[in-house]
């Protein structure tokens, strides 16, 4: 009957039910798109993002660490005989290097994340919906976009590409133990062959592309718990079923991200 | 004080409030029955715009809610509390935690202030030692108290209630509604109380109605409509199971 505007319409229930692919995907658009409505508009509840980032931070911390280790170790130790069958061992920190900083670790990185972060927040944002938590907090005045799915999203943006970095110098260090198994090799002599080859035009996408994963994961999450139905049912699938879209999603933006980056800086 | 004119909403195909209207006056205690699924819930939430009805006019302290901006829209939620069926306090939160909240985003009392507010709510909800447990560590009466006491805490001028007192046993059942009724004399509140519960209903209301088949049938105060001869009257009110059902 009136027309609404989108601000208006995020303080409304979302009343949609289908779990449809195509119907998610404009679920997700339209959430992105109020996203970006809300993110600039005070006030800014940094307080939540911070304490979100925190506990994000925390909770996956573990996780990737023993990830980031395993598959820097592994990767080194099946690329390593490789090299020796074409006499090219002396590129192993190098190319195993780059793997890692361009591929591995964002990608990895951000998989183990939407596994862990996504399910989370479809959980918690899914049973505060069901349980009429979120309809509490619009009828006492607050936004609940803003303030639970906004502040989500920014944290979930920005925290990734810093658990990143980390898993990257982590997984060196698991390639480096790696290398020590086969060979006696100084740890100031991997570095050095890693910083050789590694550019900044391999450092700067594989991080940069980790802010676009974080924030699917942060979109996805909040977009399936914010607009759970049926009760605790709905909340189990608001969780799974964030975990596989966030996953599929980051994936297939993978894709993309590395065509145009190899389009913009083309590697010789 | 509320006007719901013709009030409409469906979900899909199946229309659940069909051109409700009903009036409900200053420092009244409205009990709206009906029974399970009829749509109780969902007139609330249109009446707070939770949902957006189909078609329909509300009127609340004069002005037209489905007319409003969200920021006049957010004015007009301050000063309307609004007690849900499962209680919905923040489980992330504490006591404190959820009963400081509205008054953090929505008032600009001091610290100081804040805490003899919780402190006054609390003791008027008679759970004051409650004030730093979580939500998951109180029973379902408890909740309902703090969900109360939440939703008073910014003194509203019109309360909504969606059955208070389901799930709860019959003591607790009866401690709540004389507690919403004394909380209702103190405020001068008005209030629109949804339930199915005839006892509730007979200690709180001052009048009520009748939701059934999408529509308001019957009005009137409570001996009225339980004493009636009317067979689904009859059928809802009585402790015996009449069979033939009076309307479809
Ligand atoms: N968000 C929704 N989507 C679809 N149907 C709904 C929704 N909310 C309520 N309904 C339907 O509306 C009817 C009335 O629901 P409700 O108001 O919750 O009943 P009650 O009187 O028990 O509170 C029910 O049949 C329910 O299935
Ligand atoms: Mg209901």
């Amino acid at each position: 009957m009136k027309s609404q505007s989108l601000q208006e319409k995020i303080y409304r229930s979302f009343e949609k039910k289908s779990n449809n692919f195509f119907e998610t995907i404009g679920g997700l658009t339209e959430f992105t798109i109020l996203f970006f409505k809300n993110v600039f508009k005070p006030p800014y509840e940094v307080d939540q993002i911070r304490k979100h980032m925190d506990i994000l931070g925390i909770q996956t911390f573990p996780i990737v660490s023993l990830t980031g280790f395993i598959i820097g170790l592994v990767i080194t130790m099946q690329t390593q005989p490789v090299l020796v069958r074409f006499g090219a061992e002396a590129f192993l920190p190098g190319s195993v290097g780059i793997s890692i900083v361009r591929e591995l670790g964002p990608v990895i990185t951000a998989l183990i994340f939407a596994g862990r972060v996504s399910s989370g927040i479809g959980a918690e944002l899914g049973s505060m919906r069901v349980t009429e938590q979120i309809d509490a907090m619009e009828v006492g005045a607050v936004n609940p976009f803003k303030y639970l799915v906004v502040t989500r999203i920014f944290a979930c943006t920005f925290i990734l590409p810093i658990l990143t970095v980390y898993v990257i110098f982590i997984a060196l260090f698991g390639a480096y133990v790696a290398v020590l198994l086969v060979q006696n090799m100084s740890f100031d002599y991997f570095t050095g062959a890693v910083i050789k080859s590694v550019e900044f035009g391999d450092a700067i996408p594989g991080i940069a592309k980790t802010f676009v994963f974080g924030f699917i994961v942060g979109v996805v999450g909040t977009y399936k718990g914010y607009t759970a139905t049926n009760g605790t049912e709905g909340v189990g699938r608001a969780s799974t079923t964030s975990v596989v879209v966030s996953s599929i999603l980051i994936l297939i933006f993978d894709m993309i991200l590395v065509k145009i980056t190899l389009w913009l800086w083309p590697t010789i | 004080m509320v006007i719901i004119e013709k009030l409409s909403k469906s979900f899909g195909s199946h229309l659940v409030l069909d051109e409700v209207s009903l009036k409900v006056e200053e420092a009244e205690n409205l009990v709206v029955f009906g029974r399970s699924g009829t749509g109780k819930s969902v007139l609330l939430k249109c009446i707070v715009r939770l949902m957006e009805p189909d078609g329909g006019n509300v009127s609340i302290f004069g002005k037209d809610v489905m007319g409003l901006g969200i920021d006049e829209l957010n004015e007009l939620r301050q000063q309307m509390g609004f007690l849900f069926q499962g209680a919905a306090l923040y489980d992330s939160m504490s006591v404190r935690g959820n009963l400081d909240f509205p008054l953090i985003r929505n008032s600009h009392l001091t610290p100081k202030e804040r805490e003899m507010r919780i402190k006054d709510v609390l003791e008027k909800v008679s759970l004051e030692e409650a004030i730093d447990k979580m939500p998951a560590d109180l029973s379902g009466g408890m909740k309902k108290r703090i969900g109360l006491a939440r939703a008073i805490i910014t003194e509203p001028k019109l309360m909504l209630y969606d059955e208070p007192t389901t799930g709860l046993d019959p003591i607790t059942a009866k401690e709540i509604s004389k507690l919403i009724l004394d909380l209702q004399k103190e405020l001068k509140m008005t209030s629109v109380i949804v339930t199915h519960d005839i006892l509730c209903a007979k200690i709180i209301a001052d009048r009520a109605v009748m939701l059934e088949d999408g529509k308001i049938q019957y009005t009137g105060d409570i001996t009225e409509l339980t004493t009636s001869k009317d067979p689904f009257l009859k059928n809802f009110f009585s402790d015996e199971l009449i069979e033939e059902i009076g309307r479809k």
